[in-house]
């Protein structure tokens, strides 16, 4: 298990940030690996080359976050440890990210989901003077995201009637995987309390309107609540897709211990 | 497929404040908001430049190759239109 929940004492300011920040870190690392799938597979190479980007800019935030979770958790682990030597319940990711890739506006739904969380979240920062730059440079990073996929979802929303019908059925395929983005789970109860920075819960309602805002630009219409909905990623119980996403990203870093080029 | 669909944008880089706009290269794009961030992802992704321009190849109206001689030969034996009649002052360091 993670240095969250050592034993039965109260975890550490410490702790808590370590948690709180491995849930960033790990959104990132898998929506990286899902989202360098599309090489090769985007409807232009000049998307290719878009979603490649993404996919190294929240690689380059994952990077940058797994050290200081390190050094927060005391595990001084680094960040290849985290990224290629865990196994599947120690990580902390939403199920959105880790869900295999769809049809292109599928990818361009989830991007518009994730990219309005994220940037809400990068923007209120951390509590961790260590991270300010980096969450202020991914802020950055992550609006060009929202943009991207804003500009695709329009495109496609407002085009013929069949990239209409597909852009509104790829917002129902991702719907239930949205609410869990927003979910208080105690690491970032434990933070905001601590730096009094907002809860996921409290900046749900900005990441809604962003996304609102581009339905309507669209013409396409925001699902409701439907039968049942994803939770449990920031506790370690992931979907049946983690599993093979995991053993691809590690395969060769575990076949290969400490291995180098 | 998509070749038919997407047409071709020429993208040029201003690379810092004061030169001017260079044309770097060209790219397929739906139209020219999203020809501006693929330039913005292809062109720019190593700190290339501080702006850029995109505008549809087609709108383009390119001297032809079959006009070289008459278009540009008769400008090589009219000396005097370079200004070097005169000659610069010692204390004009710019010119």
């Amino acid at each position: 298990m993670s240095a969250y929940r050592t034993g039965g004492t109260a975890p550490t300011a410490d702790q808590d940030s370590a948690a709180y920040l491995l849930g960033l870190a790990d959104d990132a690392m898998v929506y990286a690996q899902r989202l360098g799938e599309w090489l090769t597979h985007a409807p232009q190479i000049e998307e290719d080359m878009a979603l490649a980007n993404i996919s190294l800019d929240l690689l380059g935030q994952a990077r940058a976050l797994y050290p200081r979770v390190g050094e927060l958790d005391g595990s001084r682990r680094g960040e290849d440890d985290y990224a290629m030597l865990r196994d599947e319940r120690d990580w902390r990711n939403v199920a959105l990210v880790e869900q295999p890739r769809g049809d292109f506006a599928d990818e361009m739904a989830r991007l518009l989901w994730f990219s309005a969380a994220r940037v809400q979240v990068l923007v209120a920062g951390s509590g961790d003077p260590v991270l300010d730059g980096v969450m202020g440079k991914g802020a950055k990073e992550v609006s060009y995201h929202l943009d991207h996929a804003a500009q695709w979802v329009v495109r496609l929303g407002d085009g013929t009637d069949e990239s209409h019908q597909r852009m509104q059925a790829a917002l129902e395929r991702v719907a239930p995987y949205v609410e869990e983005l927003f979910d208080d789970d105690p690491a970032s109860l434990a933070v905001a309390f601590e730096v009094r920075g907002p809860l996921p819960s409290e900046t749900r309602q900005y990441a809604v309107a962003a996304v609102e805002r581009v339905l309507t630009t669209a013409g396409l219409t925001l699902p409701g609540p439907g039968p049942w909905r994803a939770r449990g990623g920031r506790q370690g119980v992931h979907s049946r897709p983690m599993g093979s996403l995991l053993a691809e990203l590690q395969h060769i870093a575990r076949s290969h211990p400490g291995a180098s080029w | 497929m998509s070749e038919r669909s997407w047409p071709l944008f020429e993208v040029f880089v201003r690379a810092k404040r004061g030169l001017s706009h260079v044309h770097v290269g060209s790219l397929h794009a739906p139209d020219a908001t999203m020809a501006l961030r693929n330039a913005r992802d292809l062109y720019t992704r190593r700190q290339e430049g501080v702006s850029l321009w995109v505008v549809r190849s087609d709108d383009i109206t390119a001297s032809s190759p079959g006009e070289k001689d008459s278009f540009f030969d008769p400008a090589a034996d009219k000396v005097y239109r370079h200004p070097s009649f005169y000659d610069v002052p010692d204390d004009v360091e710019y010119l």
